[in-house]
């Protein structure tokens, strides 16, 4: 459903002005948005000072410097800090990206620092991503076969392989699902860019023999065709995945199949 | 059992939506998108304004004048420079996302090209009518 405005219990309200570093000669101001679910509160924006000279250079560094040295009770997920894990991702100066890898001196001004958009938030920065893995598993991200298998691996040519790249390297952070308009509004029926892309992945292999069960599986109104290339799934991607040509590519194949 | 604030159902019913329109920072291909369902829209008003001009043309003189003189009108003229730049610009919207549904021009910057083209061509074929159209009158 097309709702532009946030329901009442999701607004958020002005927060808390923590204290400046002391002593601290270059100072970063961070707007972070706040939801502690055992208050019974509205979400509310905290403003933050992160000392410069004592924090690395990307965002992950200053959240996690806030969190050592002025609020221990943020909250966000993070692990790998290089781009592969996925964990920390969140919407950092109005785009989706990891928080890991977004260079602080692309960011003019204040930080601000908002979850996934359109998630249910279970604390801070951490949305609830059940249904986002849930629509994952939907494709069935596994080869599927009919032919025995052979005594040694499932081979494929060079050439073959190649048509993964830009597919397989996708860590499932949902970037680009939750900065989709159609997932927005319809999150629920529409699988998103992430699985689609994960679908086509699969479609793509050489090896894979399940094409047209995948196929009939997202021949839907909205599971597939929800997609109205807005872009924003290629746009925000962090690791420079087009998650809308493999939406894209999908489609020639329903195409295709018919002829 | 009786629900209770502390039980994880509750929890998860009071748990907040997280900003989305409100946050997010537009980017080309997105405000062209929302501008392709807006000139959509404006379509079918202009059409239906196209069909009062066609059935009073059919049924006699005076129903075309009353159309006429209100196409005529600054006002009309204004709705009506309107609908033609919303017919252009929806029509070149649709030859991009042919394009894009044949799986060219996805890439980084291909993509805001072809955005800026139909912009700037649905801008100037627009122009080019009302030029045209004056000047032939």
């Amino acid at each position: 459903m097309v709702e532009f405005a946030l329901p009442k219990n999701s607004r958020p309200t002005a927060g808390k002005t923590w204290p400046k570093p002391a002593g601290a000669k270059s100072v970063r101001e961070f707007r972070i948005y706040r939801w502690n679910p055992e208050d019974g509160q509205n979400p509310r924006i905290d403003t933050y000072f992160v000392d410069m000279d004592d924090c690395g250079p990307m965002v992950l560094d200053a959240i996690i410097w806030i969190k050592n040295a002025v609020d221990p009770t943020l909250t966000f997920r993070r692990s790998c800090r290089e781009g592969i894990c996925g964990s920390c991702a969140m919407n950092i100066d109005g785009t989706n990206t990891l928080a890991c890898t977004k260079d602080m001196s692309s960011i003019s001004g204040a930080v601000k620092i908002y979850p996934l958009p359109h998630m249910k938030v279970i604390k801070d920065l951490v949305p609830d991503l059940t249904t986002f893995y849930a629509q994952h598993a939907s494709i069935e991200p596994w080869l599927k076969t009919d032919t025995p298998q052979p005594e040694n691996e499932w081979k494929q040519s060079p050439g073959d392989r190649s048509k993964l790249d830009g597919l397989y390297e996708c860590i499932l952070c949902a970037c680009c699902s939750t900065s989709c308009p159609s997932y927005w509004w319809n999150g629920d029926r529409y699988l998103g860019p992430a699985a689609l892309l994960q679908a086509y992945r699969w479609l793509a292999d050489s090896r894979d023999e399940g094409t047209g069960d995948r196929l009939d599986n997202l021949e839907d109104p909205f599971r597939l065709y929800r997609c109205h290339t807005i872009m924003n799934c290629a746009k925000t991607c962090p690791k420079g995945l087009n998650p809308a040509k493999a939406i894209a590519e999908i489609k020639n194949m329903m195409i295709a199949r018919q002829a | 059992m009786a629900k209770t604030d502390s039980s994880p159902i509750a929890h998860e019913q009071r748990r907040p939506l997280s900003p989305h329109l409100q946050v997010y920072r537009f980017a080309l291909t997105m405000a062209m998108s929302i501008m392709h369902r807006i000139t959509g829209v404006g379509l079918y008003a202009g059409t239906l304004l196209l069909a009062w001009w066609l059935i009073a043309a059919a049924t006699d003189a005076s129903s075309f004048a009353t159309a006429n003189w209100f196409m005529g009108s600054i006002l009309g003229r204004l709705i009506l420079f309107g609908f033609t730049w919303a017919l252009f610009h929806h029509m070149l919207g649709g030859v991009r996302h042919f394009i894009w549904d044949m799986g060219y021009g996805m890439e980084h910057p291909e993509r805001e090209y072809l955005a800026q083209g139909t912009l700037i061509g649905g801008a100037v074929l627009t122009a080019l009518v009302w030029i045209v159209a004056y000047s032939v009158r």
